[in-house]
């Protein structure tokens, strides 16, 4: 793990391989959830209403493919930033070797199973034909 | 990591006190929010995922997004989210223009005008039905 900087983050790994691509993933995965994320809330909670949803609103809004592809990217970007990002505070503050792998194990097989649940469902929901 | 990381504390009086600053609660808060965002994550995903219930169970269930609580949670959800994209924005800044380094206390500064800007409104409207 490279240098953590105050104000948050890290410093750039100079060498190449794995920390660094993440380094940059990182950055560019916040910069796209800043606005996919934000949006997200924005629109559900006021554009459509939160007191307004329900199946049928789930319904319409995965009639169109352009919704499950956004929902695709939201989901994708969301989860790969968050679960890397719980690996960088695994390994800060989990120092035993063994529970590092064993927390690791726990939250890849979390992270796995949720994404698993998650893409299916975007992918395979059937609009009910009325 | 670097050795000289290794031997910190990090209790709350001390995580408030090391380094010290500004920067140093913006990275705390970077992380809780962080954190808070990926929990709420990965929630959010299963409750969606219910959807293959049926219309019955998914229609019950939704009342986790309008019961009087869900509505404070999620004014703390629009906290972590908002604080987490826009200091998150700012490392990124720094990162890729490496002289902003040198304005990080006014970058800070603005960050933080345009939080408050976007958080006070909208918590406002997402708490004001709860009052009616």
């Amino acid at each position: 793990m490279s240098e953590r900087r105050v104000g948050g983050g890290h410093r750039r790994p100079g060498s190449g391989g794995f920390e660094r691509w993440a380094w940059f993933f990182m950055r560019i995965s916040g910069v796209a959830l800043l606005g996919l994320a934000v949006f997200h809330l924005l629109w559900m909670h006021f554009a459509i209403g939160v007191d307004n949803i329900d199946f049928q609103t789930v319904v319409r809004r995965w009639s169109n493919p352009l919704w499950r592809l956004y929902d695709f990217a939201l989901l994708a970007f969301a989860l790969g930033h968050g679960l890397n990002g719980l690996r960088t505070v695994i390994d800060e503050y989990v120092e035993s070797p063994g529970w590092k792998l064993g927390v690791k194990t726990a939250a890849a097989l979390i992270g796995f199973l949720v994404g698993a649940a998650g893409f299916y469902v975007i992918f395979t929901f059937d609009v009910p034909v009325s | 990591m670097s050795s000289n990381d290794n031997d910190r504390s990090t209790s709350p009086g001390h995580m408030l006190r090391y380094r010290g600053g500004l920067g140093m609660a913006m990275w705390a808060l970077h992380r809780v929010t962080g954190l808070g965002v990926l929990a709420f994550l990965l929630l959010h995903v299963v409750d969606i995922f219910l959807i293959t219930f049926g219309e019955e169970v998914f229609n019950e269930l939704l009342v986790i997004y309008t019961a009087p609580w869900a509505r404070v949670m999620e004014v703390f959800l629009l906290f972590g989210v908002l604080f987490h994209a826009l200091n998150g924005l700012r490392i990124a800044v720094q990162d890729f223009w490496p002289t902003a380094w040198l304005e990080e206390g006014r970058l800070i500064a603005l960050q933080l005008t345009v939080f408050v800007i976007a958080f006070v409104p909208a918590a406002w409207l997402m708490l004001e039905p709860l009052f009616e």
